[in-house]
């Protein structure tokens, strides 16, 4: 089964979604980041989801769960470059993904990311 | 006066067309052939008497070219036979004159009772005519009846067509007034604003969400202010689209600030119930671009 690739820089993780997500998919990335951030450590993690275009409500859940579960993790989650058509389908939806953080685009994520790390540690 | 009198100067006049008991059916069509300056010179007077003429919108001379034309034209689609279905191909010339007429009649502003009333007009120059070559007679109301069968059909697709394009007018107005009221503004680098005016109705909404987020993500804006100073009321309707298009611009990750609340307005959502926590509002716009302008070089500070 494909996996979604989660990458560790220094004490982050980035993962990007290139493909479109099935729940199984979504399923297993949930599972294969919990195992990850307590492997390692992380403190944040930085998932970009620009190339997704298709969302639908169990997908806007899935996000806002996996948000929630690093956060329970001590490790601080942000959602980068999410696309304006996804954006209006998931506030049509009625999921406003309340305590997700949000950035532009990896840049300014990782920015913002780090700049919270400095300030914590 | 015996009845094969009366019908006399209608066998010689068509004689050449005469062709078994369609005998009137063709009868009608070459009036017009045959004396086209007698109808045009007859149907101008009309319009004269009428004070078509004295219009400032249009000149006698064009009002002339349009008279000359028609007449050319019905002459033409008639020579065929008598047939009131001007749906039919063959009256496809007059129609497309009669339709560019409307179309012409609608942009200068004419009502649609005078723009029919001139096609209607011909009627009376066609009758005039009629009488003068025959004379009177009874079979005369039978060919009176079809005339006025077709120059009604025509003056009623005048109207309809006139009406059309009124409608073609109003809509293009309606398109341009929905892009017109929704311009994206770069107020400063990464600060990008929305003035908005009129109703927001959810059509409107849809667009002023789906244009502003797409300028967010083309110019890579961190804080989007909406200015809505030109929203004459705020209902729980309007609130809630604000509020999605708030929450919509947060997903992408960018800010969002609401501006140019008024007295009355900030009155009426605190009466609506409206929660507006969690969003940042401010006054008018100079106040809200000092904020983001703060936000700004906080962000590239640290």
């Amino acid at each position: 089964m494909d996996r979604i690739p989660i990458l560790r820089m220094g004490n982050c993780l980035l993962i990007t979604i290139q493909v479109d997500m099935h729940d199984r998919l979504a399923l297993a990335l949930q599972d294969d980041l919990t195992a990850k951030i307590y492997a390692t450590g992380a403190k944040g993690v930085l998932i970009d989801i620009s190339a997704l275009e298709i969302v639908d409500s169990f997908m806007g859940r899935m996000i806002a769960n996996i948000s929630a579960m690093a956060m329970i993790l001590d490790a601080r989650t942000i959602v980068v470059g999410m696309r304006p058509a996804v954006a209006i389908t998931l506030v049509e939806l009625g999921l406003e993904l309340p305590g997700v953080q949000t950035a532009l685009d990896v840049e300014r994520g990782m920015h913002m990311l780090r700049s919270t790390l400095v300030r914590t540690r | 006066m015996p009845v094969g009198q009366v019908a006399r100067p209608y066998t010689l006049f068509f004689q050449e067309n005469i062709q078994g008991p369609e005998m009137t059916s063709d009868a009608g069509s070459n009036i017009i052939s045959a004396r086209q300056d007698e109808l045009l010179a007859a149907w101008l007077r009309t319009l004269q008497s009428s004070g078509v003429s004295t219009d400032r919108r249009t000149s006698v001379a064009q009002i002339e070219q349009e008279a000359r034309e028609f007449v050319k034209l019905l002459a033409e689609c008639t020579s065929g036979g008598y047939t009131a279905d001007i749906a039919a191909p063959n009256w496809m010339p007059l129609r497309n004159f009669l339709e560019e007429f409307s179309r012409r009649r609608a942009a200068q502003g004419f009502t649609a009772d005078v723009t029919a009333s001139y096609i209607f007009s011909f009627k009376k120059a066609l009758f005039e005519v009629q009488n003068a070559v025959d004379g009177g007679g009874k079979s005369l109301i039978d060919l009176m009846w079809k005339w006025t069968e077709i120059v009604d059909a025509l003056g009623l697709y005048t109207i309809s067509t006139y009406q059309k394009s009124r409608e073609d007018v109003i809509r293009r107005q309606q398109d341009d007034l929905l892009e017109l009221s929704t311009p994206v503004i770069k107020l400063w680098e990464g600060v990008l604003a929305l003035p908005m005016i009129g109703t927001l109705d959810s059509s409107r909404t849809q667009v002023v969400m789906e244009t502003l987020l797409q300028r967010i993500v083309d110019t890579g804006s961190s804080i989007a202010i909406l200015d809505i100073t030109g929203v004459p009321t705020v209902d729980t309707l309007v609130a809630q689209h604000l509020m999605k298009t708030v929450t919509a611009i947060r997903l992408m990750g960018a800010d969002c600030i609401i501006s140019g609340i008024r007295p009355q307005i900030a009155q009426t959502i605190v009466h609506l119930g409206i929660d507006l926590t969690g969003i940042t509002t401010k006054a008018n716009l100079a106040d809200a671009l000092a904020v983001a302008m703060q936000r700004i070089t906080a962000l590239s500070a640290t």
